[in-house]
């Protein structure tokens, strides 16, 4: 079941727009910058919608099916953001607008600051860093500025645990600091001799996931933060994992001084190819001084209960900086803004409750059938080993190809990477049991096929438009375009 | 188990680097448990001649379809040559870790530390308790 490019759907000559006659003088382009050897395909208009339309009906997403993409919180993006972000006031706004013209937009803004600071139990937010990475660069760089303030410049470390994102290490070495790599006990929580151990006055602070990337409460998480307080560093929370504490555990009062969120998974904005995303911060009253802005605040205050406070757009006083054009991904703010009107705050408890139910649902199906490394109560998402003890040669990526004739989209690979052939799965909330069981059917079914015929998921995915894909070739080989693929092409693939 | 290869001429270190001792010199690569564990390998990453390395220290990374890994001296060394060839055709760590894919040799700046590395018998028994 192969699809034609649209190069090979080609033929010379055809057109698809005809443009009108030219009603100004011409001005020929310089011969030097016209160019013969682009290969453009010559198809009509019908063509390229039917080619495009036919694409976009092969991908697969939230809105076709099961996404349960451990760490990612693919959950359903509600219609009514979609409403509410394009209500004219607010998609029509001119980022430059002033702000007596655009006091709607800045209430909004406020207000979403001060619920973010509520869900976490922070002094304040700052909605500036575009997406989940720039919001742990502007993390650290808070936690860096504020001991440079102090003159406490022996400071030069960062700790992180081995089953963290990679960006957070990632974002340390960014940020100029060292990253150090704390092992994790059997239990799957940070193993606290190595921190106390690690924990010393060059320390300047720790990042962490909680519930950690294994989908794992720390069990002794106010140790952790005691033991790096104690040594004169800060906390920081990797809020990647917030979709299992919302109305539950307050970060800020488990005593992290810092954290972002992840608009695009806890507060259902889309994802992946149809974000952006948005990586707001959460600080505590220690680094309210240097959150990224500008941010929004009253500038006066409403005179009496039928006024409305004037807002404006603020840095504040010893602000890390702007980070980014304008005041953030705007359009994310709204969407991310409605559905915490829509749930309120019984409702986000219960969005965390579903969530954590539904993962320890499947956990507890699987459990026969698969090795779950650490077998305790999850949060919002677990890992499994995706291989058999009693079968050779068979890996969780043939597992999560294998899924994918059973027309869902594969769990997490690969990640942890402390899990050996780690699939890490995240269900989210919303979906309901008949899904679940449906999945919990296709992962029996695999476990068994890996027994009976193991080749069948060696060479999956079948059902799908293409097969087994080449991925050491996609690896080594960058170069994409159609057929035909230039010379320049060829050579740099070699 | 037991499906991957050690050969006896060569120390082992926990980070899965293996060394062959030459006089004063050393050959450092991958083992052939570590390239399993890694799938289809498709970058390497190695250092420049002469650059000088502590025990445990980072000297290159391996990247694989699945992962990114960081390459850890097995020993204190200065390197003496880099093996282009394979960083030309990285996926001969697959077929031949312990021959063609050697990643570099070096010059050993501390012979002693070669004792605390593991022998074949000890390495086996490390994998197979992983």
């Amino acid at each position: 079941m192969s699809q034609a490019t649209i190069y090979e759907i080609s033929s010379a000559g055809r057109v698809g727009v005809r443009l009108p006659d030219v009603d100004v003088p011409e001005a020929p382009l310089p011969k030097d910058l016209l160019r013969d050897e682009l290969d453009l395909p010559e198809v009509s208009e019908l063509q390229v919608i039917r080619h495009f339309t036919t694409l976009s009906q092969k991908n697969y997403a939230i809105d076709t099916g099961f996404y349960p993409l451990g760490s990612c919180t693919m959950k359903y993006n509600p219609r009514l953001n979609e409403d509410v972000a394009r209500l004219a006031g607010f998609a029509h706004l001119h980022p430059l607008t002033d702000e007596e013209g655009a006091q709607g937009a800045l209430a909004l803004m406020y207000q979403l600051q001060v619920w973010l600071a509520e869900i976490s139990g922070f002094k304040k937010a700052s909605l500036v860093p575009a997406a989940g990475a720039q919001g742990e660069f502007a993390g650290i760089l808070m936690i860096r500025k504020y001991h440079e303030e102090r003159g406490d410049t022996k400071r030069t470390k960062i700790l992180v645990p081995n089953s963290a994102h990679g960006t957070n290490p990632a974002t340390v070495t960014m940020a100029g600091y060292q990253a150090v790599e704390l092992p994790s006990d059997d239990h799957g929580d940070v193993d606290l001799e190595a921190l106390r151990a690690a924990c010393d006055d060059t320390v300047a602070g720790m990042m962490i996931t909680v519930p950690n990337t294994l989908g794992l409460f720390e069990g002794h998480i106010l140790e952790v933060v005691q033991a790096v307080h104690d040594c004169g560093g800060l906390m920081y929370m990797d809020g990647a994992n917030m979709n299992a504490l919302m109305g539950i555990v307050k970060p800020g009062a488990l005593g992290f001084d810092v954290m972002h969120y992840n608009l695009h998974k806890t507060f259902s904005t889309p994802h992946g190819g149809g974000g952006p995303g948005s990586g707001a911060v959460g600080v505590n009253e220690k680094l309210a001084p240097y959150l990224p802005g500008p941010i929004v605040e009253i500038v006066e205050e409403a005179r009496g209960e039928d006024d409305a406070p004037l807002y404006g757009l603020r840095m504040p006083e010893k602000s890390i900086g702007q980070m980014k054009a304008f005041y953030g991904n705007f359009g994310m703010h709204n969407r991310a803004y409605a559905y915490i009107r829509i749930h309120g705050a019984d409702g986000l408890k219960q969005v965390s409750h579903h969530a954590v139910l539904n993962a320890n649902y499947i956990r507890a199906k699987l459990k026969d059938t698969y090795t779950i490394p650490y077998p305790r109560i999850c949060g919002h998402e677990f890992v499994l080993e995706g291989h058999f003890e009693d079968v050779e040669g068979v890996h969780a990526l043939d597992i999560s190809k294998r899924l994918m004739d059973y027309n869902f989209h594969p769990p997490t690979n690969y990640f942890p990477l402390i899990v050996p052939e780690a699939l890490l799965i995240e269900p989210t909330e919303t979906e309901d049991k008949a899904t679940l069981d449906e999945f919990i059917d296709a992962m029996k079914k695999i476990a068994q096929e890996a027994h009976d015929s193991p080749d069948l998921l060696k060479s999956a995915p079948h059902n799908l438009p293409v097969s087994r894909l080449d991925e050491v070739r996609a690896a080594k080989q960058l170069v994409l375009c159609c057929i035909p693929i230039p010379q320049w092409a060829e050579e740099a693939g070699d | 188990m037991g499906k991957w290869k050690a050969p006896a001429d060569l120390k082992y270190s926990k980070t899965d680097e293996w060394l062959r001792v030459e006089g004063d010199s050393g050959v450092i690569g991958v083992s052939d448990y570590a390239q399993d564990q890694l799938n289809d390998v498709v970058f390497l990453e190695l250092p420049e001649v002469g650059a000088k390395f502590e025990r445990d220290a980072v000297f290159g990374v391996v990247e694989s379809v699945k992962a990114a890994s960081d390459l850890h001296m097995p020993v204190a060394g200065t390197i003496t040559e880099v093996n282009h060839s394979a960083e030309d055709d990285p996926e001969t760590v697959n077929t031949d870790p312990y021959g063609v894919a050697w990643l570099v040799k070096v010059k050993l700046d501390n012979p002693p530390q070669v004792d605390d590395l593991m022998d074949v018998a000890a390495y086996e028994e490390y994998c197979e308790g992983r």
